[in-house]
């Protein structure tokens, strides 16, 4: 096999090359680097035979057998610094625990081949644009030798029977599912070779097999589809397979566009709004100004139902539902609502508040009794929103005793058990469709709209189209909790001798079932009986550097307020933290920031991330006043990801005017190298670098929620300023390491943003001279905005659109 | 009553709604047109981008009663010829933009009517004009839809 496949990488403009010394070192320990990774790639990985199950059915149904395999082993130590002993991720991370909780129900995951000759596999994940729809179609293709468009992946309805093997969230759905896939897959084809050499009366081994058509010797050829119930099993059986071998891939590891892309661009592809499901009209709900407030009562019932288009109104436990023909006359039936509220559940705080207690909760650190010169710091991080362009939504109809329900949902058994426990009904009547989501970023591992929707459609007694508004979603959604991050290092001459971050923050909701998952497999992992949080935190981050005693801990404040993981959860922050903090140190031994990187990286797989960056990126090249480089790096998700931005904070930058913008810094340009392992869809894993950057840029620069008085602030995307065309680097260069030294696919989907989160703070920390000691870094300017009222919840629609056509 | 009279995606349609409900819910909620997407309600987010008389425009922010059948209204629905994509849907193809794909509706249109505009306007299609384009993408593939307009605007 090649060594490199198609590649990935986006030609830039290279930047002029008196280009220095340190590209040439750079280039030097890359070419290291990669001969190593090469080496390592060429180890006997074995023809290792997996289990399965031909299930018994008319035609060919099969599945994986996991629950016999051993956790894959932990990288090769090759430390040059002060040696960190192992982190617990490096030997057992998320990952493994949520694969290893999904090991018993594999077998319930089945591949069918079907009548008309198409694969069918109903994935039990959900697909919010993070394409694994158009990956798993990828898996399937290679494995049975067909083409993409044979094989039809849908998303499973909840199946309660799957326990925890439903669960989408941690970047795991690829790495959790990939051997499964592959294993039903093997068997599938197998069993119509087998099929296929008894009616034609031919050796199995001179068969071929291609794009659905079994040919022999002869010439004579059999569809899949005429073969499916001659392969089929009348009883449920055991049986062996060996997987294709790596060097005959010809899907995976191949650019591949989303199988969805022609849906998407003619407007095709239907959310959940866009599903027409008789009687399901129009309904959204009047919250209260509190965060979390509840009704007390509602003054001018009868007006409101008899505002037009209005079919009904309900209180439900958080506020008053309307039910309409179109959403228009929802939205004008909740701005006339009169409502009592009651206090919400963060009433009179705010931010100031909130970080007082939180700093009162900061766990101690504890300097090691050794000589040297102590580098402290802390850093604020502010509620930010994870709210996605899709509003949280759903539709219900609970009727007679029993509920549907369809909505983006990331644990739908979950939400199915939830829905049926407050409806007062048996699972079994509860069905959960789950739709594909108009992105994610954390918000659909909650179910908070198809409960509220239940609720809603209960209290009507009719089906409900149910949908927050804009203003709901930013006010009232789930955030990504503040948090504070504490660093202290401990420096000797020429080296780190500890190093130790403290992550203080509002609790992070994981009580969506991700949190059983992680706990019932995570008794495995060294240490393990923390909590859901804690535990979280300690399979997920890693110090990339060899710090000496170097360790990282977790406390977390129980608030009431409504978080949930936002994409890359601690991640981001304890990043920006930490990769400020090897600045600092590398300034006291005055190395360069690259340079003390590189010497201190742990591994050399890590390190091979690392140097490719700074190559890519030319670090070290003359730079303006007012302008930097900044680089930094990020271990999670079985892999590596390095990122070197250059920002522009020059004046006539930063005050570049764009109207109900913010504009501030720019990053100009970003290199960003990613290891994920065996890459399936380097086309797809560029997309998840590219969106994970961008969402890294917002976290550190332009958007945050501020809590004022009980509620926040930003009502709309004129208040949250998520990265905008005018934000977003002019220049991205994202590389795809296509030869990775892993040959298990790893996690992609959150990976880009918090390498990029610490590379943007470093570059605003050196192109400034000042380190920002709180993010974003426009937290505390004056709102450029108005604030929207409280009351009524929703502002007024406009009537002036066309003032603004072009 | 009122009933308006509408020409959508060359199609004239009747509809018996209140005067001021915006255009964006006639569209969606009663004629089951869902390409144009909600995503603020008050013309910021820019998901429900559509065309009037073939320029871009947001019927989030627009009345029923202010527009007439004699306004020729165009959503993504309508863009293509037929089985014949536009140029711009072909070039988000051949680009792989979308993600999540729930803002690119809008997308599409927003970066038709900018490269329309541009023409008009003797301008070039550069990355000063792309930053015109307010449409929020929260899945962040900014930079595909840079590289797909500038494609897109070679074969309009």
């Amino acid at each position: 096999m090649p060594a490199h496949r198609a590649a990935t990488r986006r030609d830039i403009s290279r930047a002029d090359s008196a280009a220095a010394e340190a590209a040439h070192t750079a280039e030097a320990r890359a070419e290291a680097a990669t001969r190593n990774a090469r080496s390592l790639l060429r180890r006997d990985t074995g023809r290792r035979k997996f289990l399965g199950y031909l299930v018994a059915a008319p035609t060919l149904v099969v599945a994986a057998e996991l629950t016999r395999q051993s956790v894959f082993g932990a990288p090769a130590a090759n430390a040059l610094g002060l040696p960190s002993p192992p982190q617990t991720p490096e030997v057992y991370d998320l990952l493994d625990a949520l694969r290893d909780s999904m090991r018993p129900t594999a077998h319930l995951v089945r591949v069918e081949v079907r009548k008309d000759g198409t694969v069918h596999f109903a994935l039990p994940r959900s697909d919010n644009g993070q394409g694994i729809i158009t990956s798993t179609k990828m898996i399937i293709a290679e494995e049975m030798d067909l083409e993409l468009d044979q094989v039809d992946v849908t998303l499973a309805d909840a199946r309660p029977e799957l326990m925890f093997n439903q669960i989408t969230g941690g970047s795991s759905t690829t790495f959790t599912t990939y051997t499964a896939i592959r294993v039903a897959a093997a068997i599938a084809r197998g069993r119509l070779l087998d099929a296929a050499a008894a009616l034609l009366e031919q050796d199995k081994g001179t068969l071929t097999s291609r794009a659905g058509l079994i040919t022999g010797l002869n010439g004579r050829s059999l569809p899949f589809g005429e073969l499916t119930e001659a392969a089929a099993s009348p009883v449920d059986e055991v049986v062996e397979v060996v997987l294709k071998d790596r060097k005959d891939f010809r899907v995976i590891g191949t650019p591949q566009t989303k199988t969805d892309a022609r849906d998407i661009v003619t407007g095709r592809k239907k959310f959940t709004t866009d599903l027409k499901i008789p009687g399901a009209l129009p309904t959204i709900i009047c919250r209260a100004p509190d965060l979390n407030g509840t009704p007390a009562g509602i003054d001018n019932l009868d007006e409101v139902r008899s505002m037009p288009g209005v079919t009904d109104v309900a209180v439900v436990p958080t506020g008053i539902a309307v039910r309409a023909k179109t959403f228009g006359q929802c939205i004008e039936a909740a701005r006339a609502m009169q409502v009592r509220w009651k206090a919400g559940t963060v009433a009179g705080e705010d931010d100031e508040s909130i970080l007082a207690k939180l700093r009162r909760a900061e766990l101690p650190l504890a300097v090691p009794a050794v000589a040297g010169d102590v580098l402290e710091r802390s850093f604020t991080f502010y509620f930010r929103s994870n709210s996605a362009l899709e509003t949280n939504c759903a539709i219900a109809d609970v009727r007679d005793g029993k509920a549907e329900i369809w909505a983006p949902l990331k644990n739908p058994i979950v939400a199915q058990q939830d829905i049926a426990k407050r409806l007062g009904l048996p699972s079994s009547a509860v069905t959960v469709h789950v739709v594909q989501g108009g992105g994610s970023f954390g918000r659909r591992l909650f179910h908070d709209a198809a409960l509220e929707a239940a609720q809603v459609s209960k209290a009507m007694g009719k089906p409900v189209k149910l949908m927050w508004t804009r203003a709901d979603d930013s006010r009232q959604g789930r955030v990504h909790p503040m948090a504070t991050s504490r660093v202290r290092a401990v420096v000797a001459a020429d080296s780190v001798l500890s190093f130790e971050q403290r992550h203080t923050s509002v609790a992070t909701d994981f009580g969506h079932g991700f949190g059983e998952a992680v706990t019932s497999a995570a008794a495995k992992a060294p240490g393990g009986q923390l909590g859901v949080a804690a535990t979280i935190f300690e399979l997920t981050q890693v110090t990339p550097y060899d710090f000496g005693v170097s360790t990282r801990l977790l406390n977390e404040v129980e608030f009431g307020f409504n978080t949930g993981s936002m994409r890359n959860v601690y991640s981001p922050d304890v990043a920006t933290a930490r990769e400020l903090m090897v600045d600092q140190i590398a300034a006291k031994l005055g190395k360069d920031p690259y340079e003390f990187r590189t010497a201190t990286v742990k591994y050399d797989r890590w390190r091979a991330v690392l140097d490719r960056a700074a190559e890519e990126a030319n670090w070290g090249k003359s730079m303006p006043a007012g302008t930097a480089q900044g680089i930094a790096m990020h271990i999670e998700y079985k892999g590596a990801s390095a990122c070197v931005v250059e920002i522009d904070c020059r004046d006539e930058t930063v005050n570049r005017p764009i109207r109900e913008g913010v504009t501030g810094p720019r990053v100009t340009r970003v290199t960003f190298v990613v290891d994920v392992g065996l890459v399936i869809n380097p086309r797809g894993v560029e997309a998840q670098m590219m969106g994970g950057i961008n969402d890294a840029l917002a976290m550190t620069l332009t958007s945050s929620l501020h809590l004022v008085d009980g509620h926040f602030v930003e009502a709309s995307w004129d208040n949250y300023f998520y990265t905008r065309q005018w934000n977003t680097p002019p220049e991205m260069n994202i590389v795809v390491i296509e030869d990775s030294p892993s040959d298990e696919p790893g996690g992609a989907g959150e990976f880009g943003v918090a390498a990029t989160c610490g590379a943007v703070a470093c570059a605003y920390a050196r192109a400034t001279g000042k380190v920002p000691d709180y993010f974003p870094i426009n937290h505390k300017d004056p709102f450029p905005f108005e604030p929207k009222p409280l009351v009524p919840p929703i502002p007024p629609a406009p009537t002036n659109g066309l003032d603004f056509i072009y | 009553m009122p009933e308006h009279r509408l020409t959508i995606n060359g199609q004239q349609v009747t509809v018996d709604v209140d005067d001021d409900v915006r255009l964006l819910w006639v569209i969606r909620d009663i004629l089951g047109i869902t390409g144009p997407k909600y995503g603020c309600g008050i013309n910021v987010c820019k998901a429900c981008t559509s065309h009037i008389n073939g320029r871009a425009f947001n019927p989030c922010s627009v009345r029923v009663c202010d527009v007439s059948e004699d306004d020729e209204i165009t959503t993504i629905e309508g863009l293509a010829d037929g089985d014949e994509l536009h140029p711009m849907q072909q070039a988000w193809i051949d680009h792989d933009v979308a993600q999540c794909g729930y803002c690119q509706p809008g997308q599409i249109m927003a970066a038709v009517a900018k490269v329309r505009q541009c023409a008009e306007e003797g301008r070039d299609v550069d990355d000063a004009a792309i930053e015109e384009i307010r449409n929020i993408c929260r899945c962040g593939t900014y930079n595909r839809i840079r590289a797909a307009i500038k494609a897109g605007a070679a074969n309009m």
